[in-house]
């Protein structure tokens, strides 16, 4: 870890004119991922700007659904009342990830913002694109074995966002409120932040420099209160998942109406999956429709020699998700 | 000494040994009270940082400092270039033989890089974070070579070492006519297992603090398993008397056999601080961890296995190949333990090795015994399906009422006892025999079980009592408490023997001017320990007892001093227990403030055997003297299976162990626990990847590097068969250390191929290898 300033701030502009200056600075909310990666040497920041006391606050049920503010913690978005009951997918995501103590600490922003665990990013004596551009990707011919399958390039096959909350967030339609350096707020859904690694894998998402997080949005909708989030991994807590699926579905006299869907740790970002919810729209909610819909979604695999598995295992946590959704 | 120490089931004469007493430790680890090794304060100590190696193989043709010793607080940066030179080095064999150390190979002596991680600087500064990034700014550049990755690297050279374990087992043993008797066998089975990597992965990291008192006398506050070795070691490379080294280990946070030897991080340390005259102290960081202090190396073992048509094992053909580092034949003995589990008259083991860019492996928790046994208990559950024979019967069926390797008997064996008991807690009259016909729901559940064994090491060590007239005693031995209880059984020990309460007790260990004692490792402390602080109890008893029968005033005047026992603090007539005195009263009568006794306990020096007979006088291995050594013990496990996510959870676990007397119900059933997750950890998730291009670790570190959470482990029931061993040591105490995760991988294994009707053979068993079994079709 290098030397760096630290300050606090407690209005948004003076945090993104910071980071507009100083293209070596940094924000930090929880850090429970930055400091890290500070750590390892992977992030060398110059400053870092303590956005905690920025007014980015809330669990608010909205006129058309759900507001959560960027700086609200994960333990007390995934235990809201408001979202356990209207929203059980992201309630779901948020408790299965990390540990009560992480959970505490990290913030909504920071959790969508957290990096993969790819074992050659977070190396850097690895060559890693990602970490350093044309250096190359060790991880397609080696320990790939969690690692993504869908949206990947020769350049990265990391799951950028290796984390829960996005899957869960991005099954549901998510939106982001994004404020820049110049006080300008946008709304960007989540499904179009992340960015897939194609040739460039270092830039995963659009914020601009010094843009900060202000909000998530949800819309209300039937398959958000009837939604849920499955989680399969190594051991049976604290730790990243193998495969995740987000699933929210509108079921009435036994025939789907709508179908959200997203898998987690498969994809090169958290991963939207139309196929899957073009399959499950309009067909009856029995298992045939489930497998036929996972096999759309995993479609476009591309698994390399120690994630092949991961092309099944998708696809049985994603019918395994639709079937506990539907005979509960 | 002739007679079994009876504190055990007489309640009345002491009866605190084998009471579940709580640690007497307790509230000073609680409290932080309790100084581990890198928690001593010492005026002026500066903070030592190692900077490591990006490559895995090549040279260092420039390590470029400057950057970093600008930096405010560094103090002194050492390289191959500058570190002072030492007396020996283990860099030739005769070096790492007198040194005692775990690899041939000491960093900073050159230039050439030989593993991953490799130490290449210390950088010395006044603060710990200063230290770090002043590291990351020495730049080094090399000149790179390809590395090779493991034994399976197609540019490994596979070949047959004379010796393995650092020359304490044979490359190649046979017995009997192996490969004829097999195929004479109607019944041959032959199989593959493969292990990974595995790390100790201790909660506390190694860490060493060194501060030279004079130019020619060094104390170093080191976590270790043994102040012994670590100051044989220094006092070898620095060349300096032993008893100028002074090594303290107050508590540890575990060790698992990573903290069995003196490694690097060590010596560097203590040079460092002789160089700069000041203390230094360097505590290696959890990636340093898995590169710093051995690991359990990669493997694969091939198990043929010949049987006749009842199940009777007809021939054992063991093959093991592994990866070792450039310099030391290191391989687990995995042989060991399928050459006396059963009866079976033919035996052949052959190790095999390859040199990789790798750092030394090490004894890792049960070293050779934890995969050997998954070998050859999956091996046994695979014959038992085969035969449609319960499995417990064909153990049953080829019980070894002697030790099979060497002929002796056994000096107690109590594994039939364990096999009824576990199965009776465990209900295994319940198992379906048919594997793959039990579901719950969308799991299928399965049933496991499998034998544990683990030898009684050969091994020594001192104690020394010093009993006051006031009533209360401090105890010593230069033992190491892991974290397992030494400090409470011990108190235990000495309370009973001494016919004191324990808080009139203190015992104080984790010293090198503490009378000696040997590593906590191979399960000998509890023993050797325990029976040495027994024997310095008697020391004081029988000077007690001279004193008294030469005391005119004392009701014992004239006896004979052989007529004379103590019971309960008092010195009696052993025929006329009225006829007596506490041995306070004699101590004041006498005016003797204080009486010192000193004990030497040791391997083969039973109650039965007695002190003549001592095994380890004589310098015999551990199968000295008339009897085979050896713990036994079980394991059964219930697994729930999800074919479709492929994860496998333990949803029951029963243990049952004999092991000699247990000195307090409580830490071993503790231990018996912690063995048992480490096996559940190595059997389900517990594997560092290392990258077959790079010969680097792709997960170093405890968010990738799974080891079991609460979660992942089921209310665990333990018990131990009341057992008597009047052979092994003066306490009959076994020790517990490393049988309780021995079989456990096995017990997993087999409960998986229960559930699932699929036998997977390679460790860890982790959803991708549950999937890829095919189970689900």
């Amino acid at each position: 870890m290098n030397n760096f300033a630290y300050q606090q701030v407690d209005k948004p502009k003076d945090a993104t004119a910071i980071l507009r200056d100083d293209k070596q600075a940094a924000f930090i909310a929880g850090g429970t991922t930055l400091l890290d990666l500070m750590k390892s040497n992977i992030e060398q920041h110059s400053q870092l700007v303590d956005i905690n006391l920025l007014p980015f606050k809330g669990i608010e049920q909205t006129s058309d659904g759900l507001r959560i503010g960027a700086l609200e913690r994960m333990s007390d978005v995934g235990e809201s009342r408001l979202i356990v009951e209207q929203y059980p997918a992201i309630s779901e995501s948020l408790l299965l990830a990390a540990s009560p103590q992480l959970r505490n600490m990290a913030s909504i922003g920071g959790n969508l913002l957290q990096r993969t665990r790819c074992g050659y990013f977070r190396d850097p004596a690895f060559p890693c694109n990602k970490r350093v551009p044309g250096s190359g990707c060790p991880a397609q011919t080696g320990d790939n074995h969690n690692l993504a399958i869908l949206g990947v390039s020769d350049s990265c096959i990391a799951n950028s966002n290796p984390g829960d909350l996005a899957v869960a967030l991005i099954a549901l339609d998510a939106v982001l409120t994004l404020e820049n350096a110049k006080g300008k707020q946008r709304r960007v859904p989540l499904n179009s932040f992340y960015l897939l690694p194609g040739k460039t894998p270092h830039k995963e998402n659009v914020l601009e420099p010094g843009e900060l997080i202000v909000a998530v949005t949800v819309p209300a909708a039937a398959h958000a209160r009837r939604s849920t989030y499955l989680k399969v991994r190594e051991r049976t807590s604290y730790a990243y998942a193998l495969a995740s699926a987000a699933v929210g579905l509108d079921v009435q006299g036994g025939t789907i109406r709508s179908a959200r869907v997203a898998l987690g740790s498969v994809g090169a970002q958290p991963w939207r999956s139309p196929e899957a919810e073009k399959v499950l729209t309009g067909a009856p909610a029995t298992e045939a429709t489930f497998r036929a819909a996972a096999a759309a979604a995993l479609r476009g695999a591309q698994p390399r020699e120690h994630n092949r598995y991961k092309v099944e295992l998708a696809q049985n946590t994603l019918v395994r998700a639709l079937t506990n959704l539907t005979s509960a | 000494m002739d007679i079994e120490p009876t504190f055990f089931d007489s309640p009345g004469a002491g009866g605190i040994v084998g009471q579940p007493l709580d640690r007497v430790d307790g509230r000073d680890k609680v409290t932080g009270k309790a100084r581990y090794a890198a928690e001593f304060p010492l005026p002026g100590l500066v903070y030592g940082v190692l900077r490591t190696s990006e490559i895995a193989k090549g040279k260092i043709t420039r390590i470029d400092t400057a950057a970093a010793v600008k930096e405010p607080g560094v103090i002194a940066i050492f390289t191959h270039e500058n570190l002072p030179k030492l007396a020996k080095t283990p860099n030739t064999p005769e070096g790492k033989k007198a040194i005692g150390a775990p690899m041939g190979f000491l960093p900073l002596t050159g230039n050439e890089i030989h593993y991953a991680n490799q130490p290449v600087a210390v950088v010395v500064a006044d603060t710990f974070e200063r230290a770090t990034h002043a590291a990351s700014l020495v730049k080094v550049s090399y000149e790179q070579a390809q590395p090779i990755a493991s034994f399976l690297d197609p540019k490994a050279e596979i070949f047959d070492p004379q010796k393995v374990q650092d020359g304490k087992t044979d490359g190649h043993t046979r017995r009997g006519n192996p490969k004829s008797a097999l195929a004479a066998s109607p019944i041959q089975l032959k199989a593959t297992y493969t292990h990974a990597i595995n790390n100790h992965n201790p909660m506390e990291p190694g860490s060493t603090t060194a501060h030279w008192e004079a130019a020619d006398r060094v104390t170093v506050y080191e976590s270790t398993q043994g102040v012994t070795r670590t100051q044989q070691a220094l006092s070898e490379m620095l060349g300096l008397p032993r008893d100028q080294v002074r090594v303290i280990t107050k508590y540890i946070g575990g060790g698992f056999g990573c903290k069995g030897s003196c490694w690097p991080h060590t010596p560097l340390t203590v040079l460092a601080a002789k160089a700069i005259g000041r203390p230094v102290k360097l505590v290696l960081t959890r990636p340093q961890m898995f590169t710093s202090m051995g690991h359990r190396e990669d493997q694969t073992q091939t198990l043929t296995l010949g049987a006749t048509k009842e199940g009777k094992l007809t021939a054992l053909i063991h093959e093991k190949t592994s990866t070792t580092s450039p310099w030391d034949n290191y391989a687990e003995s995995n042989s060991k333990i399928i050459d006396l589990l059963y009866e079976c008259p033919n035996f052949e083991a052959t190790y095999q090795l390859a040199r990789a860019n790798v750092m030394t492996s090490t004894f890792m928790r049960a070293p050779g015994e934890a995969p050997g046994s998954f070998a050859i208990e999956c091996s046994m559950d695979d014959l038992a399906a085969q035969l449609g024979m319960d499995p417990i019967q064909l153990r049953l069926l080829n019980y070894a009422e002697k030790d099979p390797s060497t002929g002796k008997p056994w000096s107690s064996k109590s594994l039939k006892q364990c096999y009824a008991r576990g199965a009776e807690l465990f209900g295994w009259s319940k198992r379906n025999p048919k594997a793959g016909a039990t579901r719950d729901g969308k799991y299928l559940v399965g049933m496991g079980m499998a034998t544990a064994s683990y030898p009684v090491h050969n091994s020594q060590g001192t104690a020394r009592v010093r009993l006051y007239a006031d009533g209360h005693a401090v105890v010593q031995s230069g033992a190491t408490d892991l974290g397992t209880g030494t400090y409470t059984v011990m108190t235990q020990v000495a309370a009973d023997s001494l016919g004191l309460t324990v808080d009139k007790v203190r015992f104080e260990l984790g010293d090198t001017r503490l009378p000696t004692a040997p590593n906590s490792g191979g399960s000998v402390a509890a023993g050797t320990v325990s029976s040495s602080i027994y024997m310095a109890a008697q020391d004081v008893w029988q000077k007690l007892t001279k004193l008294a029968v030469q005391d005119k005033r004392s009701p014992l005047y004239r006896a004979k001093p052989e007529e004379v026992t103590n019971e309960k603090g008092r010195l009696i007539l052993k025929n006329d227990k009225s006829k007596g005195e506490d041995f306070a009263a004699l101590m004041k009568r006498l005016e003797l403030t204080d009486i010192e006794g000193t004990g030497n306990g040791k391997y083969g020096a039973g109650y039965e055997s007695g002190m003549a007979a001592s095994a380890a006088d004589s310098g015999h291995k551990d199968d000295a003297g008339q009897h085979s050594m050896h713990s036994f013990g079980t394991h059964f496990c219930e697994v729930r299976v999800d074919p479709e996510l492929g994860t496998v959870r333990v949803s029951r676990w029963v243990s049952v162990h004999a092991a000699g007397r247990i000195l307090n119900a409580k830490t071993a059933r503790s231990q018996i626990i912690g063995g048992s997750i480490f096996g559940i950890g190595s059997a389900l998730m517990e594997q560092t990847v290392r990258d077959d291009h790079f010969a680097r670790y792709t997960n170093a570190s405890l968010a990738d590097y799974h080891i079991p959470v609460n979660a992942d482990i089921p209310e665990m029931t333990v018990e131990f068969i009341d057992e008597h061993d009047p052979y092994i040591n003066a306490m009959g105490v076994k020790g517990i250390g490393e049988i309780s995760m021995v079989g456990v991988a096995a017990a997993v294994a087999n409960a998986v191929f229960h559930a699932t009707g699929k036998r997977i053979r390679s460790l860890p068993i982790t959803p991708e290898k549950v999937l890829n079994a095919g189970i689900a079709s």
